[in-house]
């Protein structure tokens, strides 16, 4: 079967997941955010490229972040953005998805970025528009259920390339509620297609999915056991949205156990980075002093966001 | 076609631009062949302002039908545009479509005071009212449109023309 992400030139035709596309595909996205980084630093932040084009920013689901940066890229493209406040709008009155994708393709749209809570709706689109021979518009999935988040996913790994330049030689440690985080499911899918010989999960045993082991990952269930000798410490926000009974005792219990403090970041290699996707709860999965800390690249990732967005989008939109 | 000596061109494509250029005029190199060609420029006009290198990728006008450049350079401009007297770099002029892409990202940058063209070789069949300001060689006749003429480095820095037929 040919993947859903490809066309039949082995081209992105949409990124719905990072998991079993190809590593060539990964690193050209990689290789194209990097010049795209440099355009924040010009007087006029605009390039030509998605010029003329119609990109629908489509959120089932709330998000500031991830939102407003693919915003930023699709405006530095050129193209015009046009923002659905879903929560407002005919789903509310009934409407299913593809009928709200085909009135949207009606008004010209030639790009979607999606979020949904349901798991599986942005591959439903792509599915939808490929049934129905519209195989010029394209989507994006900024976040799906507890699926997939790919566009976090590759700006996770172009921030790491940044700082690590290599990945060949890591050890990388996921820190929290890997459960309910489909940036950590985008994450390991692209450490190991990467190629980092060492993708460590840690967290409590109800907050990690069961099976873990079969992705790839070696599985620690103490802080002290996971953190050792990392080269990144990718922390997790806990999702306390999506907790459904008595997974844990209270926050502040899992701060003391599974929270980064700077003595635990301490075990970690001396010139480790620190990540988080945000939005972060201080004092619950990190503390400030590490957040704001010499270590931490949170800021930068959302920086390289922008670029990485912009290349996924520049990449989509040339054919 | 006997192919002239790039060395050969440069030199005198140095002594078109001396009389034009100051200490403080900029040169942009055009990726790739206008890059190599914009550094040996710099050197034998003495230039002092730092090189600056343009990758027109991102404003071709092929990008929808072509797509995107799998791996663009980027650009990098390293001195302020606004009121400067800039020279664009480029081995080969040809359609004039990559000068037209180069100078629409230039200008991005701001408003610069004006602006040349230096070109090794002019190989006729302009699509747009695009010409050199100075030109080293140019063709007496037009290259067919299915021939590529472009500058080639050995690893010793030597640059050479070479012509591939596609």
């Amino acid at each position: 079967m040919r993947n859903p992400q490809l066309n039949k030139h082995g081209e992105l035709q949409h990124l719905l997941t990072l998991d079993g596309l190809p590593r060539g595909i990964i690193t050209q996205i990689l290789d194209t955010a990097a010049p795209f980084t440099e355009v924040a630093e010009r007087e006029v932040k605009k390039l030509p490229l998605l010029r003329g084009k119609s990109v629908f920013n489509l959120f089932f689901e709330n998000s500031t972040r991830t939102r407003t940066t693919f915003e930023i890229a699709a405006k530095r493209l050129s193209a015009d953005v046009i923002n659905l406040n879903v929560s407002t709008s005919s789903t509310k009155k009934g409407e299913t998805l593809l009928d709200t994708v085909d009135n949207l393709c009606a008004m010209q749209a030639d790009m979607f970025v999606v979020r949904h809570e349901s798991s599986g709706a942005p591959y439903l689109i792509a599915q939808h528009l490929e049934n129905t021979g519209r195989d010029h518009i394209h989507v994006v999935n900024a976040g799906d259920g507890r699926h997939a988040h790919p566009t976090q996913g590759l700006l996770d790994m172009y921030t790491i390339r940044h700082y690590k330049k290599e990945f060949h030689n890591l050890t990388v440690a996921i820190v929290g509620d890997v459960l309910h985080s489909r940036v950590a499911r985008s994450q390991i899918a692209a450490l190991t297609t990467l190629g980092v010989p060492e993708v460590r999960v840690i967290g409590p045993k109800t907050l990690l999915p069961t099976d873990v082991e079969k992705m790839g990952v070696r599985v620690c269930h103490s802080m002290e056991e996971g953190l050792k000798g990392v080269d990144v410490v990718m922390m997790l926000r806990l999702q306390n949205e999506r907790m459904n009974g008595a997974l844990l005792p209270s926050p502040q219990e899992f701060f003391k156990v599974w929270g980064l403090t700077a003595e635990k970041l301490a075990l970690a290699k001396p010139d480790a980075i620190v990540m988080h996707p945000g939005p972060m709860n201080r004092g619950v999965e990190i503390d400030s002093a590490v957040a704001d800390g010499g270590q931490a690249v949170i800021l930068p990732q959302v920086t390289f966001g922008i670029a990485v967005r912009m290349a996924v989008m520049s990449m989509l939109g040339s054919h | 076609m006997q192919l002239p000596e790039a060395e050969q061109l440069i030199g005198a494509l140095a002594e078109l631009m001396r009389p034009h250029v100051s200490p403080d005029t900029c040169l942009v190199g055009i990726h790739t062949g206008g890059v190599w060609l914009a550094e040996r420029l710099h050197a034998l006009l003495g230039l002092s302002q730092p090189l600056g290198s343009i990758d027109v990728s991102f404003y071709r006008d092929d990008y929808s039908a072509k797509g995107l450049h799998p791996q663009p350079q980027g650009s990098k401009i390293p001195f302020d545009v606004e009121g400067t007297h800039i020279v664009i770099v480029d081995d080969v002029l040809y359609t004039g479509r990559t000068t037209r892409a180069a100078l629409n990202e230039l200008f991005d940058y701001g408003r610069p005071s004006h602006v040349d063209l230096a070109v090794l070789v002019d190989r006729g069949g302009r699509e747009l009212p695009i010409s050199a300001s100075f030109c080293a060689l140019t063709l007496p006749e037009p290259l067919p449109a299915g021939q590529n003429l472009q500058l080639e480095r050995d690893d010793s820095g030597a640059l050479t023309l070479r012509l591939i037929h596609a």
